[in-house]
């Protein structure tokens, strides 16, 4: 089974070309069967392909199936191959099943829009990218997905092309993701030239050799995470993101939250052998990712539209990925991805259910009350904000604890920033559930006529998601030797080691305050402390959840009251910290100002000035010459007696 | 060197004339079968020079399909042709765009269709003949001919308002550097003789010229560099092409862009670097930093234009600089991925401008303003704009990313700093291609012109169509192609290595003997 992992990203591939091409002469209906079919039949082989993988024993499972050789030119060589292993596995599992469920809700959300076809045609294309994303042996073919799902993010976030914003937006993800990009590209012909090949495995196993601290591999590293961070939405590259919630519901809660978003996490786990040699770099990571897990947090705060508070949250869970990457939990990271895409896309499909339910009203300060209305979509959300938020026994629990047990292991203030951002998360998310379910209704009395729940079609997907996000977290169970799963599976894959060397740097750097001397005994695993830090982040969740409750529920007018008592700082956040207009100021206009004057100075001045000046050079002296030939015979002796006058007087003198 | 027996690069080279010599013959009302004429005519050299491809031997490093006929004896010209890997997928390039070409003028043209199609084919002859002249006399006449049919092409079927300034500027620049370069190639005729006592324009034999003095090279190789720079163009000297390709008819562009720049790049490769090593190796930074440049200027200058044509004109300037860039990065990655993009380039700038010409037919204007929503009433033609921009913008598993991808690996094996510059121009063809596209095709519907425009017909989706396969062939299988050039860009590299060490070695000696007074006895 395992030779046929090529079928994996090849089945939706197919799907494209069928709907795409053909499309037009079939019914709804038949595109969205074979939509859903292709995805389906992704997951079935992925998963068999998994059972095959894991009866082999640990040592094993890493498998490569080469198809062709693709580019070839000199000493550089790279091929079309896929490559299987216990993380790839995983992500392929979790790419093509939520995928999957979110096909299917999408044959309810997106039944009336004229544009259905196309819709499934870019949707197939996005599973086909992300998948040759995680089931690539190379860099560059990584990257093709990479591209690939930029693409498609570009074209379903401006799905609505008619309107402007969706349009821009489009135009926004794309371009900051080609920042990114940049540095992913230096970054593999920084690997070819230091490892003389892109395949996976060649560099893993060359980057043995090398010691730590080398500068070529920080360099790599470093590289890297700039891809990761414009792909993953992190400081600085993170704004599009929140535009991008342009793009229908369905499309952020696959593109936009569980999946392409968490490409970079995925690149920074599979390069963590590189990442383990480079500690300067797992402590940008890991700063980087806390800074913009506790900033972005700090904008959902403030935010009344429902999937604006839905995207900041997803930054800033991406965040605490990064910071499980940069402290070396790159299992934890792992993990926290999977769990986030149950629970993420979850909140996504509710919010479009909700939306579904109230003609597309997206500002929570317009919902209320509609707990009653729309009973499966508020169960099931708020199976997801108690996952979210990391109550046990849900999904994110397990996950979001493993990140921030590491992180206290490494330094006590990434874990109090991490804790503080988990005090935010609980608060906004719960804010969003008692704004928009509970409380009074503020419906537009013209749409509450016709709120109503969402067809089967759109409420199974989510009742399956919500199983996931309940037990989902089960596969991790910590403490207990042997009931990790998840972590014994990937072990093969991200070493023991990891967790050590980022816990030097952070000995190292000064910030680390008087914890990090005992840094070292920590790696043992204290018991006791651990579940003591299970029960202080448990009652970090219940106090957001509280904190919500008093303020959306017990005193309503509580919000209004902070609001204009910190007045300057409700501004800062409603506004995003005005990151946007920062950057405008900044980048944006001077390079578009700059161009306008290249052109209209340099190219029609200068050398356009030079080459007609020279022309006009050219007819002023012919216009000066020509009146020398005046026809009469006399002036033309008289220059020739000037002539011989003066040669004359040359030859006498000299 | 392989002698075939049948003379088949001259087949191709001259057919196309022979069609312009039928349709001088025919008369000017039958406007079809002039059209049928050259249809045929192109179509015919297309697939006489496929068998070129398939039995073009990709292991052997000389020149193929070589033909040699003594022409003016005494003064050592001879026809004389033949072609290796860099020129190979030139010459299919320009055969293959010849038909698509003729069906996509064939109702944009109206007036004076005869001579039109004569210049179209006589053009085809002369671009032909650029690529598979071995003869420097005979490349020269070429290269000159082949600027007649274009300026005739730009300066009577062009816009009206502006196409004889830019007609004229067109032929002036080029007509400059081209100048100077037969001056440099009279001097190396002169200094051959005063070497070796024989007359003779043949470029194998130039080749074997080692020892060329630093300072002749330097001057040499500048002459000819105008006449090639001009044509790629490359910054500073880029300012007629987006005149030209703004005046010219649509086809004229197509031609212009897809294989008349790709004669600069291509002479650098056959002429500039093999006869001149050291000359070459000491202007890669110039030529370098001015490829760079172009990248980012032509980026950033596209960025602000109105008008769609001159907006893919300075994106050429852009794309040509990672051209340049490659071939002087001087390793393998670079030159192949050079030599493969100048075909990229070809390929997706060419059904840029056929794209732009199909919406100028619909509204007469290029205007970017003028557009916006196209999507909605041109769904077919909007997906096919869309895949050429992305691989224009350089998209991987389009053609576009191999090339640049190349291009970039060998500059930064070569000059990590060149390749930090250089990639950035990835970022900003993003930028304008997207942004443009979003103008002419998002967006409602706001015109009322634009409401009824119909959608592509199926000549012209027949024009678009071969070039979208190859758009996916050499981003999906570059190997095809990647593999017929493969040995001559190694054997090209290693004999200019060869070159350049022998040369370099030369001036010491020559230094040494200056230095210990033992030169004047030995050189006299």
């Amino acid at each position: 089974m395992l030779d046929y992992v090529w079928l994996i990203p090849v089945f939706p591939m197919i799907g494209v070309i069928i709907n795409g091409l053909l499309g037009r002469n079939l019914s709804k209906r038949t595109v969205g069967v074979v939509a859903c079919g292709v995805i389906g039949l992704s997951f079935l082989t992925a998963l068999l392909i998994f059972i095959d993988l894991v009866q082999l024993p640990p040592e094993n499972r890493s498998f490569e199936k080469i198809i062709y050789t693709w580019i070839l030119a000199g000493d550089f060589k790279t091929n079309i191959g896929f490559l299987v292993d216990p993380l790839s596995i995983i992500m392929m599992l979790v790419v093509s099943g939520v995928s999957f469920l979110i096909h299917i809700y999408s044959v309810g959300y997106m039944h009336d829009d004229e544009g259905f076809r196309r819709y499934f045609t870019y949707l197939n294309l996005f599973v086909f990218s992300m998948l040759v994303l995680v089931c690539a042996n190379n860099f560059l073919l990584m990257f093709v997905g990479w591209e690939g799902v930029g693409l498609c993010s570009y074209l379903l976030i401006g799905f609505w092309y008619q309107r402007k914003e969706p349009a821009d937006a489009g135009k926004k993800a794309f371009v900051v993701n080609r920042i990114g990009d940049y540095g992913f590209l230096l970054a593999m012909m920084l690997i070819f030239v230091t490892f003389g090949t892109l395949n996976f495995h060649g560099v893993f196993e060359a980057a043995h050799h090398f010691q730590t601290g080398n500068l070529a591999i920080l360099a790599i590293t470093l590289l890297l995470f700039v891809g990761a961070t414009g792909k993953s939405a992190q400081i600085p590259l993170y704004t599009w993101l929140p535009d991008a919630m342009e793009g229908p519901t369905p499309v952020s809660a696959l593109i936009h939250a569980a999946t392409m978003v968490t490409a970079g996490v995925y690149m920074v786990v599979r390069c963590n052998v590189l990442y383990v040699l480079a500690p300067v770099s797992l402590t940008v990571v890991a700063i980087v990712g806390i800074t913009t897990a506790i900033f972005t947090a700090s904008m959902a705060l403030a935010a009344n539209d429902i999937k604006r508070v839905l995207a900041y949250s997803t930054i800033s869970q991406l965040g605490y990925m990064f910071l499980a990457c940069g402290v070396g939990a790159f299992t934890a990271g792992i993990f926290h991805l999977m769990t986030h895409a149950f629970f993420k896309a979850l909140l996504f499909l509710g919010a479009g259910s909700v939306m579904h339910a109230l003609a597309g009203e997206l500002d929570m300060r317009k919902m209320g009350a509609l707990k009653s209305h729309v009973p499966k979509t508020y169960w099931t959300f708020l199976i997801a904000t108690l996952a979210i938020a990391g109550i046990f026994p849900f999904a994110g629990f397990f996950s979001k604890d493993e990140i921030l047990w590491n992180a206290f292991q490494t330094s006590t203030l990434l874990w109090v920033l991490g804790a503080g951002a988990a005090l935010m998360t609980s608060f906004y998310m719960f804010r969003a559930v008692f704004m928009t379910f509970h409380g009074e209704s503020r419906v537009d009395p013209e749409v509450a006529k016709h709120i109503h729940e969402s067809p089967p079609v759109m409420t199974n997907p989510l009742i399956v998601l919500a199983i996931l996000s309940t037990i989902g977290g089960f596969v991790g169970i910590p403490i207990i030797k042997g009931w990790n799963v998840f972590h014994d599976f990937l072990s093969p894959i991200t070493g023991g080691h990891a967790v050590e060397s980022a816990k030097i740097t952070f000995t190292h750097l000064a910030y680390a305050s008087g914890q990090a001397a005992s840094a070292g005994e920590a790696a043992h695993h204290h018991v006791g402390l651990e579940i003591l830090m299970m029960i202080v982040s448990l009652i970090i969740a219940f106090g957001g959840l509280g904190l919500a409750y008093y303020m959306y529920i017990k005193d309503p007018s509580a919000p209004k009251r902070l609001a204009e008592r910190f007045r300057g700082l409700y501004n800062l956040l409603s506004n995003k910290w005005f990151v946007d207009e920062i950057y405008d100021f900044l980048f944006v206009n001077p390079i578009k100002r700059g161009s306008g004057f290249l052109w209209r100075f340099f190219d029609a001045k200068v050398v356009d000035g030079m080459v007609n000046g020279s022309g006009g050079l050219v007819r002023w002296g012919s216009s000066v010459l020509k009146r020398i030939q005046t026809g009469y015979v006399q002036n033309y002796a008289l220059s020739i007696l000037i002539g011989v006058g003066a040669i004359l007087f040359y030859l006498v003198l000299r | 060197m392989n002698h075939s027996d049948f003379p088949i690069l001259s087949l191709i080279t001259f057919l196309p004339a022979v069609g312009a010599i039928l349709i001088m013959l025919s008369k000017r009302e039958g406007v079809t079968q002039i059209r049928l004429i050259a249809l045929v005519a192109s179509f015919m050299n297309f697939l006489f020079s496929l068998p070129l491809f398939f039995s073009f031997k990709s292991d052997f490093t000389g020149m193929q399909f070589v033909e040699q006929v003594p022409w003016i004896r005494e003064y050592g010209m001879s026809y004389f042709v033949g072609i290796d890997g860099i020129s190979l997928l030139l010459i299919l390039l320009t055969t293959f765009f010849a038909p698509i070409c003729v069906v996509a003028c064939w109702k944009d043209i109206t007036k004076r269709v005869k001579e039109f199609m004569i210049c179209l084919l006589l053009l085809e002859t002369g671009m032909i003949g650029v690529f598979v002249s071995l003869d420097l006399f005979l490349f020269y006449v070429f290269w000159e001919v082949m600027l007649i049919p274009m300026y005739l092409l730009i300066g009577v079927w062009g816009n009206p308002a502006r196409r004889i300034y830019a007609a004229i500027k067109f032929f002036l620049f080029t007509m400059f550097g081209s100048l100077l370069m037969l001056v440099a190639i009279l001097f190396l005729y002169f200094y051959n003789h005063s070497i070796t006592g024989e007359y003779t324009f043949n470029l194998l034999k130039l080749y074997e010229l080692v020892n060329i003095p630093t300072s002749y090279q330097i001057w040499l190789f500048l002459a000819f560099f105008l006449a090639f720079a001009i044509k790629v163009p490359m910054f500073p000297f880029h300012t007629w092409l987006p005149d030209a390709h703004t005046e010219a008819p649509t086809v004229g562009s197509v031609l212009l862009a897809a294989v008349l720049l790709k004669m600069g790049t291509y002479g650098f490769l056959r002429f500039n670097m093999p006869l001149f090593p050291v000359a070459a190796h000491d202007f890669v930074p110039l030529i370098s930093i001015l490829a760079i440049i172009g990248i980012i200027y032509g980026a950033l200058v596209s960025m602000v234009q109105k008008d769609l044509k001159r907006l893919v004109a300075f994106s050429s300037v852009s794309h040509l600089g990672f051209v340049m860039l490659g071939l002087f990065a001087l390793n393998v990655q670079g030159v192949q991925g050079g030599l493969i993009q100048m075909i990229n380039h070809g390929l997706s700038t060419g059904a840029l401008f056929l794209i732009v010409g199909m919406v100028y037919e619909r509204r007469h204007t290029r205007m970017i303003a003028d557009f916006g929503g196209l999507s909605k009433v041109m769904p077919v033609f909007a997906t096919i704009f869309m895949i050429v921009t992305l691989s224009s913008i350089g998209l991987p598993g389009l053609n576009g990313f191999v090339g640049e991808f190349l291009i970039l690996l060998g500059t930064f094996k070569s000059n990590v700093t060149y390749a930090v510059f250089a990639a950035t121009g990835v970022i900003f063809a993003a930028v304008y291609m997207l942004w443009m596209f979003q103008r002419v095709m998002f967006g409602e519907v706001t015109k009322e012109e634009n409401k009824n425009l119909k959608d592509l017909s199926m000549r012209e989706i027949g024009v678009l169509v071969p070039i979208l396969i190859f758009i996916f062939w050499i981003g999906l299988y570059p190997k095809t192609f990647l593999s017929k050039t493969e040995t001559s860009i190694q054997h090209f590299l290693s004999e200019f290595n060869k070159k350049y060490e022998a040369c370099i070695q030369n001036e010491k000696n020559d230094f040494l003997a200056v230095n210990t007074g033992e030169e004047l006895t030995v050189k006299k």
